[in-house]
């Protein structure tokens, strides 16, 4: 049974940190307490020690407001405006004209018969993408954490492995992939041992979205294996071992008390999943560039590629494009918490 | 507790008193992008300017070339960009750069050496402002590796006529794939402007009769089609204009001889003496030919003085220097790259290398510039070129696997053209 440290003994390591840093650190933290004291008491005094919190969160959300807020509301007036100009001031104001070129479509459902049929063809292939990637990830994240937690050898190297992937840039995780599945790559070399035929991999459109989609499950799975497992091991064990006195086999024990616990985290995995799919850019730019031809372009990419790639840079049609994306983004966000909530409370 | 404050006052002190005392230092700093050793011969000649100019400190800041296309035009147009920087978007920056007439010794020797292409960096209308010279003088045009055709025992089309089709390289090229089992026949740089020398070879016009630009001719469309074809049926590199976006190019594949016919461009040169050398005979031949011409596209880098910069006279006077028929000329034979000025075009330039193959190599570039056609001229000097260019790469790579059908492909080029061009007023 744990016991809690006693004071003295809570207090040692600090000691000794004080006395290590004593000759220089010691009067420098003092005077910065005393100066901090001499601002912070007048204020106490003035506002009450109730709203003390909203001064100490201040500086949080004045970060918050420049870097987030701000550049949000500029992107709303930027979606009204038309023109070529960066500055807001030159760039003349056409209401909803940007997003009607964004919705002038013959038939939503083809591409080609909307004006803006790179806008759509992003939509779709963001749709395409997301259902396949998020699904990936959380089926592969849930089995691996699910093995990860059993005691089978070398777990903790094993659980080191699913995570390194994490670690690499996304930048470097295409490149390598790239290297792989290029005409000339290892995929094909292998391919060729086993007596098959080398295949373009990245060149055929139904290959190239499924090699964007398992290469970023690769990639990321790691990190929600990881917020997976943590959710298992806060199971309580007491559970495992009434079902089974109950005579609860594998799969009961998975369905009636693993997976209701595990719920929230789930949520967790794929609200985090679901919004970082639909932002994924890097990866897949520097995997296939969007191609062929645009199968694998994502609306960020759309984004990016009509507000800074082109010679005259429609920031305009940009910026309403990234309105729409962010509104979507809110919107399944929004409708995961509540169904994540419902799903709580039964 | 006294020392360590003293100390931490001294030091304060010293801190501010840095500033104070570079005051009278004037740092320039260079926006520049390197296709081969050319950052290294600028530096060097930077070094003896700074030498002599005790006051003045010049930084380079070297970045890749997509980030001058994308990046540069948006500081400049914050105002926020470097004093000089390289350029190849020659006219479409021309707003933001800075007339360095008054500041010149003598701006008649600018309009007598770069005379033909200071245009190229001007506004329409502007006729007299100088904003900086060109650091090369660029004309596409194709490689061949030789070796590869005589070890496939082909005939070099070129060896026989001067005037050889589209068709026949590409019929002469795959021979050879063929025969000795090399993966690409042709590649051709992912790029509008590459596109445009063969398109207009083959009777695009590129302008119509208002000076629009357009690509609803017969003559766009025959060579988009032969293109798009060459995609389909191995021709031409199948992943290169598909798999990427923006510019890519072949030169991994044709310096590891994987490669036999490699349309790009004088500025390769460089790049293939350091990377090839004499391990095959790689080689410069003349434009393929159609019933528009046999040309390539004009082009190159400037190097440009920025209208934001607070030292406009120390700029003039590092680009007086730089552009000086001694120092440019030095230049232009370390970096093996074709001077776009009168004088050292007629005195020529002794390049500074001892493999032939690069000087027979800009010998055939340098011969081409007679056979460009005035529309590849104009095309280049058109400030708006690069929104023709890039909407001509993306669509026509949609019809290549099939998104769009060539018709479609061709309409949305001209509609993103028009979109553009109406949004920019």
């Amino acid at each position: 049974m744990a016991t809690s440290p006693s004071p003295a003994n809570r207090n040692v390591p600090q000691m000794r940190l004080f006395v290590w840093l004593d000759p220089l650190t010691r009067p420098l933290l003092l005077l910065l307490v005393s100066a901090v004291d001499r601002v912070l008491t007048p204020i106490q005094r003035r506002v009450g020690i109730d709203k003390m919190g909203y001064f100490f969160v201040l500086p949080n959300l004045l970060i918050f407001g420049i870097f987030v807020l701000f550049p949000m509301l500029l992107n709303f007036y930027y979606a009204m405006t038309g023109g070529t100009k960066l500055f807001p001031e030159d760039r003349p104001f056409i209401g909803l004209g940007n997003f009607n070129n964004l919705f002038d479509c013959g038939d939503f459902l083809s591409p080609n018969s909307c004006q803006e049929d790179l806008f759509w063809r992003g939509i779709f292939n963001t749709i395409q993408f997301v259902v396949f990637q998020v699904s990936g990830i959380v089926v592969f994240s849930l089995l691996t954490a699910l093995v990860l937690n059993r005691k089978i050898v070398a777990r903790g190297f094993f659980r080191s492995v699913f995570f390194y992937p994490v670690l690499l840039s996304p930048v470097v995780v295409a490149l390598i992939w790239k290297w792989v599945l290029q005409h000339e790559g290892v995929l094909n070399a292998i391919v060729e041992i086993f007596g098959g035929e080398s295949t373009r991999w990245l060149l055929d459109t139904n290959w190239a979205l499924f090699w964007v989609v398992f290469v970023s499950v690769w990639a990321l799975m790691g990190f929600y294996t990881l917020i997976l497992l943590a959710g298992l091991q806060s199971i309580p064990p007491e559970l495992y071992e009434a079902s089974s006195i109950d005579g609860a086999n594998n799969w009961q024990d998975f369905r009636f008390v693993t997976m209701p616990l595990l719920m929230p985290t789930m949520f967790v995995v794929l609200v985090l999943s679901l919004i970082r799919a639909v932002q994924m850019f890097d990866q897949i730019y520097v995997l296939t560039g969007g191609g062929p031809g645009t199968r694998t372009q994502l609306l960020v990419q759309y984004i990016y590629t009509t507000g800074f790639s082109n010679q005259i840079q429609l920031f305009g049609l940009s910026a309403a494009a990234s309105m729409v994306l962010g509104i979507t983004l809110l919107i399944l966000t929004l409708l995961q918490l509540r169904l994540g909530n419902q799903s709580s409370l039964a | 507790m006294r020392k360590i404050l003293a100390l931490l006052v001294i030091l304060t002190l010293l801190i501010s008193a840095v500033p104070a005392l570079s005051q009278d230092m004037v740092e320039l700093r260079i926006r520049w992008y390197n296709d081969g050793n050319e950052g290294e011969v600028l530096r060097d000649l930077l070094d003896r300017y700074e030498m002599d100019n005790p006051g003045l400190s010049i930084e380079i800041d070297t970045v890749p070339y997509s980030a001058i296309l994308e990046n540069l035009p948006l500081d400049l147009a914050a105002g926020e960009g470097p004093d000089m920087a390289r350029v190849t978007d020659l006219g479409g920056l021309a707003e933001y750069y800075l007339d360095m007439t008054p500041y010149l010794s003598d701006p008649a020797y600018w309009e007598e050496n770069f005379g033909p292409f200071l245009n190229w960096k001007r506004l329409p209308g502007d006729m007299s402002s100088i904003p900086g010279f060109m650091t090369q003088l660029t004309i596409t045009g194709p490689f061949i590796n030789r070796t590869l055709f005589e070890q496939a025992g082909v005939d070099v089309p070129s060896d026989m006529s001067d005037q050889v089709t589209w068709d026949e390289w590409a019929a002469a090229s795959v021979a050879v794939a063929e025969a000795l089992e090399i993966p690409y026949p042709m590649a051709m740089d992912r790029s509008g402007h590459r596109f445009a020398g063969p398109a207009i070879s083959s009777g695009a016009m590129y302008f119509d009769d208002m000076g629009h630009p357009t690509v609803m001719d017969e003559g766009f469309r025959s060579m988009a089609e032969t293109f798009v074809n060459w995609h389909l049926d191995g021709t031409m590199h199948p992943e290169m204009w598909p798999l990427s976006e923006g510019y890519a190019g072949a030169n991994e594949e044709f310096a590891n001889a994987e490669l036999v016919f490699y349309m790009s461009g004088s500025w390769q040169v460089g790049q293939f003496s350091e990377q090839i050398g004499d391990a095959f005979d790689w080689q410069t031949v003349p434009n393929p030919c159609g019933p528009g011409g046999c040309t390539g596209m004009p082009g190159g880098a400037a190097l440009v003085g920025i209208a934001s910069t607070e030292h406009p006279e120390e700029v003039a006077a590092v680009m007086e220097y730089l552009a000086s028929q001694e120092v440019l000329g030095e230049f232009a034979a370390r970096t093996l790259f074709i001077p776009a000025h009168a004088g050292l075009s007629a005195s020529g330039v002794d390049f500074d290398t001892d493999l032939q193959l690069a000087k027979d190599s800009l010998g055939v570039f340098v011969g081409q510039v007679g056979t460009l056609e005035q529309t590849a001229f104009d095309l280049q000097a058109y400030g708006n070129n690069r929104t023709v260019f890039n909407a001509s790469r993306d669509r026509l790579t949609q019809a290549m696997v099939g998104e769009l059908t060539l018709d479609e492909a061709i309409a949305r080029i001209q509609d993103d053209i028009d979109t553009a061009l109406a949004e920019q007023g």
